[in-house]
């Protein structure tokens, strides 16, 4: 039914009949809205809406410094050697994709002259190619041409394993033909609904053909473009000291009008999170930081009459509680938490259930996280349009209680309750940061008071977040019972965030734990509804397939969803950034710009 | 003399490979990885770190990881970062600038301290000045460089706003304005990396000094009926500078090393910052490099003071 009136209310925009706000009114009243709403009417036939930002400079340049601190600084300058945020941040500024996400998750050109869509031929109703128009007159910072040669160059150095991309599987199963010198089409071995991956967002960067040429493959790391890039942005290069500082200065011949307004940029790195608050709060030494993880109740006191303050950006990005399916405490074959075992307390869904609501989510948002995370029940939180509503969450002591008992776990002298001989005791482990071990106490609590006994365990994040296959504290070995952390949603489609549970990717020691799926968690019907999904080009049906997936998850309590978290930021009461909580921060650095 | 010299190089030769051994092995069973950041990253699949990992021989057993990383050395390459993809030796010649004007600065600033007040205070024991001296001296090395740090912090930058929180590397700036701009960003972590060096050299020196100024010699110059400077600075001093400057001398290869706490906290871009950086990210090939380096410069250091000795001392002879 939904699925009807939306297609109806499609074709009322492409008529004329219903202006592009109404529709998304219309969506929000059906619970369906989202940042991604425009990609339902893109592949519905209607252009997206090209979301003006409101850039108020009239002029390029004028605008004096911009300095921004982040406080793990990049170490390299190659957005396809970026292993994490910090590079990929530091890359944006001289290099370009085609498009960004902005604020609301909707693409935003950049190097292309336009966002494709079925009406400008862009896009094809099998899903199996998109054909990208390139804006005309672009120049590299060394002033020779950008044209599609470029993008064709972009994807056989990043997909040849020699080159060691880290970008490398989003450019896999395509290839890239170029039509002419500002037409390409990216066409996909199989039906991608999701098209907008390859060329925008951190992996999207294009890198000039000219430059990297003869750094192709196994001489990649030679390239001295590595440290001293050559893009399209609006910044051009004049510095790079690895692991301290990145400086640029303005492009006079950038391709957007008006932009950049700064006439210089300076990325500093290094310290940590709390002092780079102070200073871009207090004393505004510092225009922006990035990723301000301190405890609210800090930036709070920070901001009381300081020169700067906190600013947020709401992704997909989901802190949870993972369950075990498997027993971490039995070894088989030389390995623990085997897929040969069942785990002897979580097998039982009274047990999984009771603990659903020993996780007090409110006090944890309130006294912890504050204005940076917001309540859920889902493990998957957007776009809106992927959001289940289907599911909810509730803290109750009693109400676990009772539903230990009735399931036969009866208290034992200590207060723990036990069933069988099998005591409720378990271990808890996480990252070593102060929210997440306040986090495990929290839950600890709650749980003492409903007789089960958890044992709290944190292991050093470089550890925890390791792939060392010779360690046994990595997150994805699971050697506890449940586990906390976070996992980030990297762009407005849940194709990769859901993916990651199917049966077939479960970490195991043949697979040197490398598996996606660490709970262990295997369920026939989540397999067949990503199949599905993966497959499914229908914007509406494919939502539908996302939120049964979510909703699967939340049924069997896989996860806890513990908060979904925002971006948070600061900046000088005067700067005016452009921050995605889908995409890098410095994504939109063009528009970036400073009220006076 | 210089028979000396050439065996004590001699044997600095397999206490370094016992030295470089004992660090590849530690580091190598260290825990961690340096493509951790991929790992939850859901776009990132797990084969690419794999790939990486055995494209940067990490794969391969320890040893042959170590004969590898020798041989390299023997021939001064100093192996590449796994997270910049940069040489280690350009790395560390970048940093090392800034290491050696902040540390170095430091350094003299302690001595400027130490030697003038464990002099006086030497002088008049017991006195108020040099009970005074005494007790700053114990407070000054009480306290850990992390905690005046962020004092200082606290008072001139944020209370005050007289001094830059953030150590800029490059300054915007020419001429004077550069001079004057390098040396306000450096007054705090100069002051508290000096002030606590300072503390417990001028307790040295005072000691120093008053091991010596009870001997005869003196008793004997000042009956000549020379003066209390000249008898000080000409007669005592001298003697007891021998002990000090093994000190200073056993300090210079820390003067390299760069204060890792100090340098974090005031975002100096230096060597300790660079080291402390590339162990959170399991950068194996600098953290290796910087600690070998260090490694190197405290045998040589050590033998610098050992030759010092012998001509600051005639009575000391080098065999």
């Amino acid at each position: 039914m939904l699925d009807e009136d939306l297609r109806t209310m499609i074709d009322d925009v492409k008529d004329g009949r219903m202006d592009r706000r109404a529709f998304v009114q219309r969506m929000l009243a059906v619970g369906l809205t989202a940042p991604m709403a425009t990609q339902v009417l893109a592949i519905g036939g209607v252009a997206m809406a090209q979301s003006p930002s409101p850039y108020k400079p009239t002029k390029r340049g004028g605008g004096g410094p911009l300095k921004l601190l982040w406080w793990q600084s990049p170490t390299l300058l190659n957005p396809h050697f970026a292993t994490g945020t910090k590079d990929q941040d530091g890359s944006r500024i001289f290099y370009e994709p085609l498009a960004s996400w902005d604020v609301e998750g909707n693409l935003n050109p950049i190097l292309a002259a336009e966002i494709p869509s079925i009406q400008n031929g862009g896009l094809t109703a099998d899903g199996k190619s998109v054909t990208w128009k390139l804006k005309p007159g672009v120049k590299w910072h060394d002033g020779k041409p950008f044209t599609a040669d470029d993008l064709v160059f972009t994807w056989e150095y990043v997909k040849d394993p020699a080159t060691a991309a880290v970008s490398s599987a989003v450019y896999n199963d395509l290839t890239v033909e170029k039509i002419d010198d500002h037409t390409v089409r990216i066409v996909f071995k199989n039906p991608t609904p999701f098209w907008a991956n390859a060329f925008v967002g951190a992996y999207g960067c294009i890198i000039p053909k000219h430059v990297f040429a003869d750094y192709k493959g196994a001489k990649s790391r030679e390239a001295p473009a590595n440290l001293s890039p050559v893009g399209t942005g609006p910044y051009k290069f004049v510095e790079f000291k690895p692991g301290d500082l990145v400086r640029g200065e303005i492009y006079p011949d950038y391709h957007m009008a008006n932009r950049p307004y700064f006439d210089s940029i300076e990325m500093k790195g290094g310290g940590d999170a709390v002092s780079a608050a102070r200073a871009v709060i207090q004393t505004g030494e510092y225009d922006y930081a990035w990723n301000m993880q301190v405890e609210d109740e800090v930036l709070l006191r920070l901001e009381k009459g300081g020169k700067g303050k906190t600013v947020y950006a709401t992704g997909g990005d989901i802190e949870f509680i993972a369950l075990n399916n498997t027993d971490p405490n039995t070894e088989v074959d030389g390995e623990r938490s085997s897929m040969k075992t069942k785990h002897p307390l979580l097998s039982d869904p009274a047990v999984r259930k009771a603990l659903a609501l020993l996780v007090d989510r409110e006090s944890i948002k309130k006294f912890i996280y504050g204005r940076a995370g917001l309540t859920t029940a889902n493990y998957l939180n957007g776009p809106a349009r992927f959001v289940s509503k289907n599911t909810s969450w509730e803290f109750n002591v009693e109400k676990a209680a009772k539903l230990l008992e009735d399931a036969g776990w009866k208290a034992g002298p200590d207060g723990i309750r036990a069933k069988d001989g099998n005591k409720l005791k378990m271990l808890y482990q996480t990252s070593i940061n102060g929210p997440r071990q306040k986090t495990q106490a929290i839950v600890k609590q709650a749980c003492q008071k409903a007789g089960i006994d958890l044992e709290l365990k944190s292991v050093v994040a470089s550890v925890f977040f390791s792939s060392d296959v010779a360690n046994p504290d990595t997150y994805s070995k699971f050697y506890a019972d449940i586990e906390e952390f976070q996992i980030p949603m990297t762009q407005p489609d849940p194709a990769l965030h859901m993916k990651r549970y199917i049966s077939e990717s479960v970490a195991t020691k043949a697979n040197k734990w490398q598996g996606p799926n660490f709970p262990r968690w295997v369920n026939k019907d989540y397999d067949k509804v990503i199949a599905e999904a993966e497959v499914e080009i229908d914007p509406v049906k494919r939502a539908a397939l996302y939120i049964k997936a979510n909703d699967l998850l939340w049924e069997n309590i896989v996860f806890i969803p513990v908060l979904h978290r925002l971006k948070v930021g600061a900046s000088s009461n005067t700067l005016k950034p452009v921050i995605s909580g889908w995409a890098n921060d410095t994504d939109n650095i063009q528009d970036w710009y400073r009220e006076t | 003399m210089r028979q000396y010299v050439l065996r004590r190089l001699l044997i600095a030769v397999p206490s370094l490979l016992g030295i470089s051994l004992v660090l590849f092995t530690v580091l190598a069973l260290a825990p961690g990885d340096p493509f951790s950041d991929l790992a939850t990253n859901p776009n990132v699949p797990p084969e690419v770190g794999l790939a990486l990992r055995a494209k940067f021989g990490l794969d391969d057993p320890v040893y042959v990881r170590y004969l590898h990383w020798l041989t390299a050395m023997l021939q001064g390459d100093w192996g590449f970062s796994f997270v910049s993809r940069v040489n280690v030796d350009t790395l560390i010649l970048q940093r090392l600038p800034t290491t050696l004007y902040v540390i170095g600065s430091s350094q003299v600033l302690a001595l400027l301290v130490a030697i003038p007040v464990g002099v006086y205070a030497a002088a008049r024991p017991y006195s108020l000045f040099d009970q005074l001296a005494n007790t700053l001296a114990f407070i000054g090395f009480s306290l850990p460089t992390f905690f005046t740090g962020i004092l200082f912090i606290l008072v001139f930058s944020i209370k005050l706003d007289w001094l830059p929180l953030v150590y800029s590397t490059d300054v915007n700036a020419s001429g004077v304005r550069w001079v004057l701009e390098q040396i306000r960003q450096a007054i705090m972590p100069v002051m508290v990396l000096g002030l606590f060096q300072a503390a417990s050299m001028t307790r040295f020196v005072r000691s120093a000094m008053l091991d010596v100024i009870r001997l005869d010699y003196v008793t004997t110059a000042r009956a000549k009926g020379l003066g209390q400077a000249t008898v000080l600075v000409k007669h005592v001093m001298r003697n007891a500078m021998i002990p000090v400057v093994t000190l200073i001398a056993l300090q210079i290869p820390a003067v390299f090393g760069g204060a890792i706490v100090t340098e974090q906290i005031f975002r100096i871009p230096g060597i300790g910052s660079l080291l402390i950086s590339s162990i959170l990210a399991n950068d194996t090939p600098v953290v290796m490099a910087v600690t070998f380096v260090f490694a190197c410069l405290v045998v040589l250091f050590n033998l610098i003071a050992d030759v010092l000795y012998g001509w600051l001392d005639p009575r000391i002879s080098l065999r």
